[in-house]
């Protein structure tokens, strides 16, 4: 199951990666939220994928899943949430500024 | 009470929110902001003093004891560089009251200072590896925004890539977080470092380490810098000499944490990686200042330079290099502050960046040129300021260590940081002047307060180096003995 998560998320990387080197910046930025899905798939994985009950103690069960990596993944999905909606308003506000999502476009501040 | 030690991030954090709801009382904003950097300042020293006669501090919070819970640590050297992030952002903050303009004091300028602030404190105190990523990112989005804020085009353009950059890193830091916690099953750094010397650093773990120079490399701009001058030419003058002092320090700090404290046991391979990417940074840092004309990059490639010469002295690890790393460290974050703030005046008063379009500013601000001359003298490393000390001990140590290479890089990038300022010196302050007495601007005093205060501190730092000598080599000495470190997290 760990070697299934971890090739996902492999595949989930290159996508990314492949959409972050692109010229349209909204393609940037959807790169980079799937960077963070793979990134918390990732976690996930690495805190072992073994069976055991939902890490609630109601459930009364011989053994959970371990809930460190579930909280770290809470954190870094709230973030990456934020960190995205800025950079989506960013994008938004340069276009209506600069007239382009073009990446090449933005390069050099000789225009100021 | 060890509570005192989380008061230098929550009272940024509290203030901040505070400052929220008082958006059009501009001067309260202000005062109140100014106050808590002041009073920041003045806590770290005392908890700097307590420190020295009783030991590393920490606090649990929650009661949780370490490792099942987050901490916050105190030791020498973040202790030295929480006071040196209160000084060098209370001067920056007298700055932007006279310079930064209504619009931005109105849309929460302050704020975000105070976030920024308390996101690089909580990085500086934190025991904790995955605090120290939500630490990065409280910082990293309040930089986010105030490089952002006024919306030039510039600045618009240029955030653009911080972000991307930055989210990429982030991306780095989380995905090395990951691997370690699979690999030895613990987020607290004391309790890492134990594990680490139990499975004696395999290769497995090298690689992690790699992942994280990587990671902190993006932040600090250790040969990955290329973000950083068009980065920080964008903003405001006061955020940009904001961004020079602290942000790359962060970056810095959290290599010398985590490759003295976890990841010391194959120093052969990283140890020696550091070296060679610091290495080249000087190199690349010194062609990019010589190589152009606009003094914002002059300026920002400056901040590459001592990078890589801070980090010399991680690399070659003896005591002498890494006290002079800590030395310079705390030179390096008030003199890129004043190193920015007079570019930036330069800029104002001329309505121009390149240097070749002023001239003469000496006959005009002879004060100014003057503060321009020692902050070039004390980058360059000369005897009586503040860079000397720092300078002499890093070489020292490399010559101890034998990396010859890396001195003789180190001592040469000092005369390119020479020549680059000198080269401003001299085509900006001296020659002709071109401003006539009725086209003079008048430099308001509250842009030159502040950056003589920050020459009184380089000054001061260099004159009184002794009695800062304890602090230093106490921070040292936690540094290069691990244990020390260790015993005071767990074994209490």
């Amino acid at each position: 199951m760990e070697t299934l998560i971890i090739i996902l998320s492999g595949v989930l990387v290159s996508v990314a990666t492949y959409l972050i080197l692109s010229r349209s910046l909204i393609r940037v930025i959807l790169g980079t939220a799937i960077l963070s899905h793979a990134a918390h798939l990732l976690i996930m994985t690495m805190g072992g994928l073994k069976d055991g009950s939902v890490p609630l103690l109601g459930e009364e069960a011989s053994s959970y899943t371990d809930a460190l990596p579930q909280a770290l993944i809470l954190t870094s999905i709230v973030i990456s949430f934020a960190v995205t909606a800025l950079f989506l308003v960013l994008a938004y506000r340069t276009y209506t500024e600069v007239g382009t999502d073009n990446l090449h476009a933005l390069r050099g501040f000789k225009d100021e | 009470m060890n509570n005192i030690i989380v008061l230098p991030m929550v009272i940024p954090v509290l203030i901040g929110i505070i400052l929220i709801f008082l958006g059009p009382y501009t001067k309260a904003q202000r005062w109140i902001s100014l106050g808590v950097m002041v009073a920041n300042a003045g806590i770290s020293i005392y908890i700097l003093n307590r420190i020295q006669t009783e030991g590393i501090l920490r606090l649990d919070f929650g009661g949780w004891t370490p490792p099942f819970g987050i901490l916050f640590v105190a030791d020498s050297f973040s202790m030295i560089l929480v006071l040196t992030t209160s000084i060098v952002t209370s001067v920056c903050l007298i700055y932007s009251f006279f310079s930064i303009g209504k619009a931005h004091e109105t849309m929460f300028f302050y704020s975000f200072v105070n976030f920024l602030v308390a996101g690089v404190n909580g990085s500086f105190l934190t025991g904790d590896l995955f605090n120290l990523y939500v630490c990065f990112e409280i910082m990293l989005l309040a930089s986010y925004v105030l490089i952002a804020l006024g919306g030039r085009k510039v600045q618009l353009k240029e955030s653009i890539k911080y972000v991307a950059i930055n989210v990429l890193s982030s991306w780095f830091f989380l995905v090395a977080i990951a691997y370690l916690y699979g690999t030895v099953g613990t987020l607290n750094m004391a309790h890492l470092s134990e594990r680490i010397a139990e499975a004696g650093q395999t290769p497995l773990l090298t690689v992690i380490s790699i992942l994280f120079l990587t990671v902190f490399g993006l932040k600090s701009g250790l040969l990955l810098y290329f973000w950083l001058p068009g980065s920080y030419s964008a903003p405001p003058t006061a955020v940009a000499a904001l961004f020079g002092a602290l942000l790359t320090k962060v970056g810095i700090y959290a290599m010398f944490r985590v490759f003295t404290l976890l990841f010391y046991h194959e120093t052969s391979i990283t140890h020696t990686i550091i070296g060679v990417l610091a290495g080249l940074t000087l190199i690349g840092g010194s062609i990019g200042a010589l190589a152009y004309k606009d003094i914002r990059q002059i300026v920002s490639y400056n901040v590459v330079i001592a990078v890589g010469f801070i980090l010399v002295g991680l690399a070659v690890a003896t005591p002498e290099a890494i006290e002079g790393s800590i030395y310079y460290l705390m030179h390096d974050m008030i003199v890129k502050a004043l190193l920015f703030l007079l570019a930036g005046t330069m800029i104002y008063l001329t309505g121009t960046a390149n240097i070749d379009y002023m001239s003469g500013l000496i006959r005009n601000y002879p004060l100014l040129g003057w503060m321009f001359f020692i902050v070039m003298m004390s980058l360059a490393g000369i005897p009586p300021l503040s860079g000397f000390i720092g300078k002499v001990l890093v070489g020292q140590g490399a010559a101890d260590a034998g990396s010859y290479i890396l001195l003789a890089l180190a001592f040469i990038s000092s005369i390119f940081v020479l020549y680059s300022l000198l080269r401003v010196f001299l085509s900006c302050f001296w020659g002709e002047t071109i401003i006539s007495v009725e086209d003079e601007v008048p430099l308001k005093k509250g842009m030159l307060v502040p950056c003589v205060l920050l020459t009184l501190v380089t000054i001061g730092l260099g004159l009184g180096a002794e009695s800062l000598a304890p602090y230093v080599s106490d921070a040292a000495n936690t540094l290069l003995n691990p244990d020390v470190y260790i015993d005071a997290v767990l074994n209490d």
